[in-house]
C-alpha cells in the first residue's frame, strides 16, 4: 500500500487535517473515517448515485471521487444539508409524497434534486425525470419523487413571487 | 424529547365503502405519512454497512471464476502473511462448523436437491460460489490479501442450457441424483385435446423470460458476533424473515434459539433477495465464531449480480382455445425453467415454476387446464423467489394468449377480459387449476380501468395517430396474485418458516403505546401501518405510538416479510393486540372510576363515556396509576397494560388479490424503441390501509414489472460466465424512461380476518410486464409481427419486424 498522503478538507464546514491513503474513495473517507453514513455505497461504480455528494458545490459521484481530489476543497453531505436547513422542504416533500421507502438511495437523490431546484427552477416534469436518471430507485418508481420535486419547484417559485 | 413522528397529520378520512374496523376510526385508510422516515432523508438510517462493532473484523470472499471446476488445492500462505489478516478458511474449514443442508419441500413430491455448504467443498458449481474466505482487520486488507490467494483447479463439464439439461449427453451436475431434474409436475383437469379439437380459434406462442435479478440498492449484508464468553451469536443482518434466520443458524451451527439473535435495522431493499439463507451467510457467522469476534460481510455489486439469487429464467410454450362468441375454453401450458446448480434454502426453488402452474389462465372462469412443468438443474447462479414469484411468468403467458385469441376472432381485448373473468358474484370458487379464490372484484376493477384510462377515445387517438404513421399500442394484464399464505405454502413442506405472527402492544406510563411485531419493515411502510392500525385499535392519537420490529430477541415469533403477509397478517395481529389492550384499558378505568367497563371508550387518548363522550380519565393518569400507584388499586386486581395476539390465516391456502393494469406505448418500427407513454393500474388489496403506501407500493412494483419485460436480463455466455454483472450494463428502469402511472383501488376485503386486507406488494410485478408486451404488440400489429421474447429489446422488435436478420 501507498503511503499516506496528506488531506485538509472542509466537510460540512468543518476544516479537517488528516493523512489518507491516495487510493481511498471520497466516500470511504466520508463514512469510515469522519463517520458520516449518511452517504450510501450501491454499486461503487458510479451508476447508481447512493453516493452523490456535493464538491466545491457541485454533486460528485462519491465512489468515483477520490478523497485527496477533494483536498484544499469543501465537501457538503446529507447530514451538513440537514443541519443547515437548505433542504429542509424538499426532505418535507419526499416524506409528505412517501417519495422514499427504503431510504437507501434517498440521499443522493436529495444532492441531486438540490441541485435541480438550484440551477433549474424552470424545470419540466420530463425535466425532472431527466435530472435524476442518474439515480437508481427500485422501490418507488420514480412517481411520487418527481412529485416531491416538482412541489418543491412550484413552492420555492411561489415563495420568490 | 423530540419525537420522529412530528411530521405527522392526524388521518384524514377517505372515502370507503368499507365499514370501520374499529370504534372511533381516524387513521385506517387514511394516507397518512410515514412516521420515522424523516430520519431517512436526513441520512441517519442505520444500515448494516453503518453498524461498526468494536474488534469487527471483515470478510472478502474468492468466488469461482468459472462455472464448474474441481478445487485441487487452495493455497493461502501469502495470503495469510499480509497485513491485518486474521484467518483464511476454505469449506474443509468451515464444514467443521457448519452443517450442510439440502433445500427441498415436503410436499413438492419428487423434488431432490444435493448438499451444500457455507464455502464449497471440492468442487464448485456457479461462477461466484463463494470457495475462500479471507478475513482481515479491514475490509481493505481483506481484498488485498485476497488477490493473493491462489486456486488450483480443474474445470469440470458443464450444463448451462436448460433446453438440454436433461438431455442423456449432458453432463450430470450432482451424479447422485441420477440426472438434472430438480422437480416435475404435470397437471391435467381433463377434456384438454377434446376442448381444443372442438374450440373455434386455437392461438398458441412459445414465450421466454430472461434470467434477472432484484438489484436491491443496498447490497447483502451482515454482521456475525459470536460472544464466546456468552456463547451468544448476535447477527445484525439486512434481511426479511430474522426468526427463519435464528432457526437456520440454530440448526446449522448446532445452537439452541435461545442463544442466537438476529437484528434487522433498515433494509435497503430487499425484494425477495434478502429472504433466502445464501451460503456466505453460513460462512460469515462460522469465521465468527471460529475467531470470537465480529465479523462484517458486505457483497460488493459484481459479487452481488453472481451470489444474489437470479429469477424467473422460463421457456414457456403454451396455447389458448376460445370459440368465435369469445369464450375461453382452456389453456395448454408446458414450462421449462433452469434454477442453477442447488435449490435455495429454505424456500426452495421449485416454488416459482410450481406457481406457474398454479396461476396460469387464473383470473378466467375456463374449465380445461393442462400443464407440464420441468425444473431443472444447471450451472449458474442459483434461482429462487424473486417479487412476484412466478406471477409475471403465469401473467404474461396468459395475457398473451388471450390477445392473440382475441385477434383471431376479431375481438376488442378489453372486451374478451369482461366476458371470461370469473364474475364478481361467483366466489369463494375454485379456479382450474385447484386455486381456492376467496372473493375478488374482476369485474368492477375491469369497468373502473375502463373509465380511468377513457378508454374509447384513447383508441381513437391510437387510431388516428397510426395513419399518421406514429405506432401505438395498448395492452391490458388482468391479474391475481396470491397473498396472506397459511401454512400450506412452506409448512406442510417441513419448512421452518412461520406462516402465523404475532404483536405485543403495551400502554406506557405517560399513555404511550409501543407496538412490537414481528414483521418489519423494508420500506413499504409496514411500521407505518401499524402505528395507524394501532392508534385506531387502542384509541390514541398516531404520534403515541412508537413500532419497534426486526429483533428475535424482542419481537413475536413471526415470519417476517413475504408473499404479501405483512399487512394482511401482520396487520390483523396488531389490530388483535390492540383491541385485546384496549379492552384492559376499560378493566382498568372501570376499576379506577367504579363504573361498569361496559359504558366506557377509549377514543382520541382518553377514557370516555362510551354515550356521551364525557372525558372521564385521560390514559396518562390511568397510566400514572396501573404503574405507580398500585396501592390505590383493589388488592384482587392487577393492570395488564400490555397484550399480546397472534394471527395466522387459516381459511385458505393463501389470499387471492386480483387487479388490472394497462399500458400505452409507442414502438418507433425503424430503431425498435419503445416508449412508455402511460400505465394504468386498478388494484384491489381488500381493505386499503393507506392509499398512498398503496398507490406507491404498485408503482414500485409496476417499475420492476417493466424492468423484466424491456431491460433486465442476466446474459450468460456458453461457458456459464455472467457477461453483464455490473450495474452499467446490466439495465434497470431509470425515470427518465418510466411513465408516470395512474393508481386507483377496488375494495373486496377479506373475511378471512377482522381487518380484511390482502397484500399489495407483487401485483405490479405480476402484471406489468404482460401489458407492457401487449401494448407493443398492439402497436405492431399492422405489421403482423409480435414478439414474446423478455426482455423485448429493441433489437428483438426489429427481428420481429423482419428489419435484423
Amino acid at each position: 500500500m501507498a503511503d499516506l498522503h496528506p488531506l485538509h478538507v472542509t466537510v460540512n464546514g468543518q476544516a479537517h487535517r488528516c493523512s489518507i491513503a491516495p487510493r481511498t474513495h471520497l466516500v470511504d473517507f466520508l463514512r469510515e473515517d469522519l463517520g458520516l453514513k449518511g452517504s450510501h455505497l450501491g454499486c461503487e461504480h458510479g451508476v447508481c448515485g447512493a453516493c452523490t455528494v456535493e464538491l466545491n458545490g457541485q454533486i460528485v459521484r462519491g465512489c468515483l471521487t477520490l478523497a485527496v481530489q477533494a483536498d484544499g476543497g469543501s465537501v457538503q453531505t446529507i447530514e451538513g444539508l440537514s443541519q443547515s436547513g437548505v433542504i429542509r422542504d424538499l426532505q418535507q416533500a419526499f416524506v409528505a409524497r412517501n417519495a422514499l421507502q427504503c431510504g437507501f438511495c434517498t440521499s443522493g437523490m436529495l444532492m441531486a434534486a438540490k441541485e435541480l431546484v438550484e440551477t433549474r427552477p424552470e424545470a419540466t416534469r420530463a425535466e425532472v425525470r431527466e435530472w435524476i436518471s442518474g439515480n437508481y430507485c427500485r422501490c418507488t418508481g420514480y412517481h411520487a419523487i418527481v412529485d416531491a420535486i416538482c412541489d418543491v419547484l412550484r413552492q420555492r417559485k411561489e415563495t420568490q413571487a | 424529547m423530540k419525537r420522529d413522528i412530528t411530521n405527522l397529520e392526524p388521518g384524514v378520512q377517505v372515502p370507503t365503502t368499507v365499514a370501520p374496523v374499529t370504534e372511533d376510526q381516524r387513521y385506517i385508510g387514511a394516507s397518512v405519512p410515514r412516521g420515522g422516515i424523516e430520519r431517512l432523508t436526513q441520512g441517519l438510517g442505520q444500515y448494516i454497512d453503518d453498524i461498526e462493532l468494536p474488534r469487527m473484523a471483515h470478510v472478502a470472499f474468492w468466488r469461482s471464476p468459472v462455472a464448474h471446476m474441481r478445487i485441487k488445492a487452495v493455497h493461502a500462505d501469502t495470503a495469510r502473511a499480509m497485513p491485518g489478516v486474521l484467518l483464511v478458511a476454505d469449506g474443509h474449514d468451515l464444514a467443521k462448523v457448519c452443517k450442510p443442508w439440502v433445500a427441498v419441500l415436503g410436499h413438492l413430491a419428487g423434488m431432490k436437491s444435493a448438499p451444500q455448504h457455507a464455502l464449497a467443498v471440492d468442487r464448485a458449481c456457479w461462477q461466484g460460489e463463494p470457495v475462500v474466505a479471507v478475513v482481515a482487520e479491514t475490509r481493505a486488507q481483506a481484498e488485498d490479501a485476497l488477490q493473493h490467494i491462489t486456486v488450483d483447479y480443474e474445470e469440470l463439464p458443464l450444463a448451462t442450457d436448460m433446453e438440454t439439461a436433461l438431455d442423456a449427453a449432458t453432463p450430470l451436475i450432482h451424479p447422485e441424483l441420477g440426472d438434472n431434474l430438480c422437480f416435475t409436475r404435470s397437471l391435467d383437469v381433463g377434456e384438454v385435446d377434446r376442448v381444443f379439437a372442438e374450440a373455434d380459434a386455437v392461438a398458441e406462442a412459445t414465450f421466454e423470460f430472461g434470467r434477472h435479478t432484484g438489484v436491491t440498492l443496498e447490497p447483502r449484508a451482515q454482521i456475525a458476533h459470536w460472544n464466546p464468553a456468552e456463547q451468544r451469536l448476535t447477527v445484525y443482518h439486512s434481511f426479511q424473515a430474522p426468526h427463519m434466520m435464528q432457526d437456520l443458524y440454530g440448526r446449522q451451527f448446532d445452537l439452541p434459539a435461545s442463544a442466537i439473535r438476529v437484528v434487522c435495522k433498515d433494509v435497503g431493499g430487499s425484494f425477495g433477495i434478502k429472504v433466502h439463507a445464501y451460503p456466505d451467510d453460513f460462512a460469515t457467522v462460522a469465521l465468527s465464531i471460529l475467531l470470537g469476534r465480529p465479523v462484517k460481510f458486505v457483497a460488493d455489486r459484481l459479487e452481488s449480480f453472481t451470489s444474489d439469487i437470479h429469477a424467473r429464467h422460463h421457456r414457456v410454450k403454451a396455447r389458448i382455445a376460445v370459440n368465435q362468441s369469445g369464450e375461453i375454453l382452456g389453456f395448454d401450458m408446458d414450462d421449462l425453467t433452469g434454477i442453477g446448480p442447488y435449490s435455495m434454502f429454505p424456500r426452495t426453488s421449485a416454488i416459482e415454476g410450481n406457481q406457474v402452474v398454479n396461476l396460469v389462465g387464473g383470473p378466467y372462469k375456463h374449465k380445461h387446464y393442462r400443464a407440464k412443468l420441468n425444473v431443472v438443474f444447471q450451472n449458474k447462479t442459483p434461482t429462487c423467489q424473486y417479487r412476484g414469484v412466478g406471477h409475471p411468468i403465469a401473467c404474461a403467458v396468459t395475457e398473451a394468449l388471450v390477445d392473440l385469441a382475441a385477434q383471431k376472432i376479431g375481438m376488442d381485448p378489453l372486451k374478451i377480459r369482461e366476458l371470461n373473468v370469473i364474475p364478481d358474484d361467483a366466489y369463494p370458487t375454485t379456479g382450474a387449476s385447484g386455486i381456492k379464490l376467496e372473493v375478488l372484484s374482476h369485474e368492477a376493477s375491469l369497468k373502473k380501468l375502463r373509465e380511468l384510462m377513457n378508454y374509447d377515445a384513447l383508441r381513437a387517438e391510437q387510431a388516428a395517430l397510426r395513419q399518421q404513421g406514429i405506432h401505438r399500442g395498448i395492452g391490458f394484464a388482468t391479474v391475481i396474485e396470491l397473498t396472506n399464505p397459511s401454512a400450506a405454502f412452506y409448512g406442510v413442506g417441513g419448512a421452518r418458516i412461520a406462516s402465523q405472527d404475532g404483536a405485543t402492544v403495551r400502554l406506557d406510563p405517560e399513555g404511550d403505546i409501543t407496538v412490537l411485531v414481528g414483521v418489519g419493515e423494508q420500506g413499504q411502510g409496514t411500521e407505518g401501518i401499524y402505528r395507524q392500525i394501532a392508534a385506531d385499535a387502542v384509541g390514541v392519537d398516531i404520534t403515541k405510538v412508537k413500532v419497534l420490529t426486526g429483533d428475535t430477541d424482542v419481537t413475536p415469533y413471526g415470519g417476517g416479510t413475504w408473499a404479501s403477509r405483512g399487512a394482511g397478517v401482520g396487520g390483523e395481529a396488531v389490530l388483535l393486540a390492540g383491541q385485546a389492550l384496549r379492552e384492559n384499558i376499560l378493566k382498568v378505568a372501570a376499576v379506577m372510576l367504579k363504573r361498569e367497563a361496559a359504558g366506557l371508550a377509549v377514543r382520541r387518548d382518553r377514557v370516555v363515556d362510551a354515550a356521551t363522550g364525557e372525558e372521564l380519565l385521560p390514559l396518562k393518569e390511568l397510566g400514572r396509576v396501573a404503574y405507580f400507584r398500585s396501592d390505590t388499586l383493589p388488592a384482587d386486581f392487577t393492570p395488564e397494560l400490555m397484550v399480546t395476539r397472534h394471527y395466522a390465516q387459516r381459511d385458505y391456502p393463501f389470499i387471492f388479490t386480483n387487479g388490472v393494469q394497462a399500458s400505452y406505448v409507442e414502438v418507433d418500427p425503424d430503431t425498435g424503441f419503445v416508449k412508455l407513454l402511460k400505465h394504468w393500474a386498478v388494484e384491489d388489496c381488500g381493505r386499503v390501509l393507506n392509499p398512498m403506501l398503496v398507490d406507491e407500493q404498485m408503482r414500485g412494483a409496476i417499475v420492476q414489472g417493466i424492468g423484466g419485460a424491456l431491460f433486465e436480463e442476466c446474459l450468460y455466455d456458453d461457458a456459464g460466465l455472467m457477461l453483464n454483472a455490473n450495474m452499467a450494463d446490466y439495465l434497470v428502469p431509470m425515470s427518465a424512461e418510466m411513465p408516470d402511472i395512474e393508481v386507483a383501488h377496488v375494495m373486496t376485503p377479506t373475511r378471512s380476518s377482522k381487518l380484511g386486507a390482502k397484500g399489495a406488494g407483487e401485483a405490479g410485478t405480476a402484471g406489468a410486464p404482460a401489458a407492457v408486451m401487449n401494448a407493443i404488440n398492439d402497436a405492431l400489429a399492422p405489421f403482423s409481427a409480435c414478439v414474446h421474447s423478455q426482455p423485448i429489446t429493441p433489437e428483438k422488435v426489429l427481428r420481429a419486424l423482419g428489419k435484423v436478420v
